[in-house]
């Protein structure tokens, strides 16, 4: 066998260093295996897009999604910290909300996922609140004056999230294809669909 | 609640030490990068050491790295510091480590032509 150096395969050192840690006790293969889960398909934007598409096509869970968040997205088996409210704001033709955590960088992971890295932005918090308009104009998004702007500043009571307006020409689409439509950016509310 | 605790760690790291992601999901290129995130992850929920020595630990490879000119990929780095903080913590030594992979290594090599004879 030849000698281990610093080139040795990462694939090879990773399965070393979990094998010698579980045989020691300190680490189990399964505490493993449902962190990565955790983040690789149960945390993260799809879940968000999930409940915004239900939305669309129900309306009876959009009424609940928008008095009671946190209760609405506890029908997926979704939940925020428990001491935190989920509040889903609802984009309009004549209203547009834009989130965004001025102190820090407060974010609805439960449906969200990871906050991008401008979302922790100095730039961004204090710009967004500012000059709305031109923050979300420079992601793309040009509002006509008369759509009304609204700035959410979320805490570590209080998350918002976006509830996007369904594009149109997607009458045909069934839940799960309407749900691939949304984006993280949407239901944060710096783009539109 | 764990999930929201592991969730949060990971997420209020740093600008520049942070993990790779697209749209709100972690990125991996390959299988071992998800198994090295996991690892990293448990083990602090294990109690093996607090997130802040390994997001510190990191934070002084990427900085290597970047004086060096020659910085390992992220994950590279993400394995790096795993593996120095558990020698570190006196979790495993170094001689046990390069022993495993040494077995590892073989167990591979068994698995991949099975089709001859072994002494």
């Amino acid at each position: 066998m030849s000698e281990i150096h610093v080139n040795t395969d990462a694939a090879l050192r990773t399965k070393a260093l979990e094998a010698l840690l579980v045989e020691k006790g300190l680490v189990s293969s399964e505490a493993i295996d449902r962190v990565v889960k955790e983040f690789e398909e149960d945390i993260g934007p799809m879940r968000g897009a999930q409940v915004v598409a239900k939305a669309w096509v129900d309306p009876d869970f959009r009424k609940r999604l928008l008095e009671d968040g946190q209760s609405a997205i506890a029908e997926f088996g979704f939940m925020e910290r428990p001491d935190t409210e989920l509040v889903v704001v609802e984009n309009t033709d004549e209203v547009h909300n834009v989130v965004v955590c001025t102190l820090c960088s407060c974010y609805p992971w439960a449906v969200l996922g990871l906050p991008p890295t401008w979302y922790k932005s100095y730039a961004y918090r204090a710009r967004v609140v500012r000059e709305p308009r031109k923050v979300l104009k420079e992601f793309g998004l040009e509002l006509p004056e008369s759509v009304e702007v609204r700035v959410w500043d979320s805490n570590s009571d209080l998350r918002y999230m976006v509830l996007p307006v369904r594009p149109d020409g997607t009458d045909h689409l069934d839940e799960a294809s309407l749900a691939s439509l949304v984006t993280r950016d949407s239901m944060i509310g710096v783009t539109r669909l | 609640m764990s999930e929201d605790t592991v969730s949060r760690s990971v997420t209020d790291m740093d600008e520049s030490i942070a993990v790779p992601r697209s749209n709100g999901e972690l990125q991996f290129d390959a299988p071992w990068q998800a198994r090295a995130f996991g690892l990293a992850v448990a083990l602090n929920e294990e109690g093996a050491y607090p997130w802040a020595d390994f997001s510190g630990q990191l934070s002084e490879i990427i900085a290597l790295g970047e004086r060096s000119g020659e910085p390992e990929a992220y994950y590279e780095q993400w394995l790096r510091t795993i593996e120095m903080l558990a020698i570190e913590k006196g979790l495993i030594s170094e001689s046990e480590l390069v022993a495993k992979m040494t077995t590892v290594a073989a167990e591979d090599d068994h698995s991949h032509d099975d089709d001859h004879h072994h002494p």
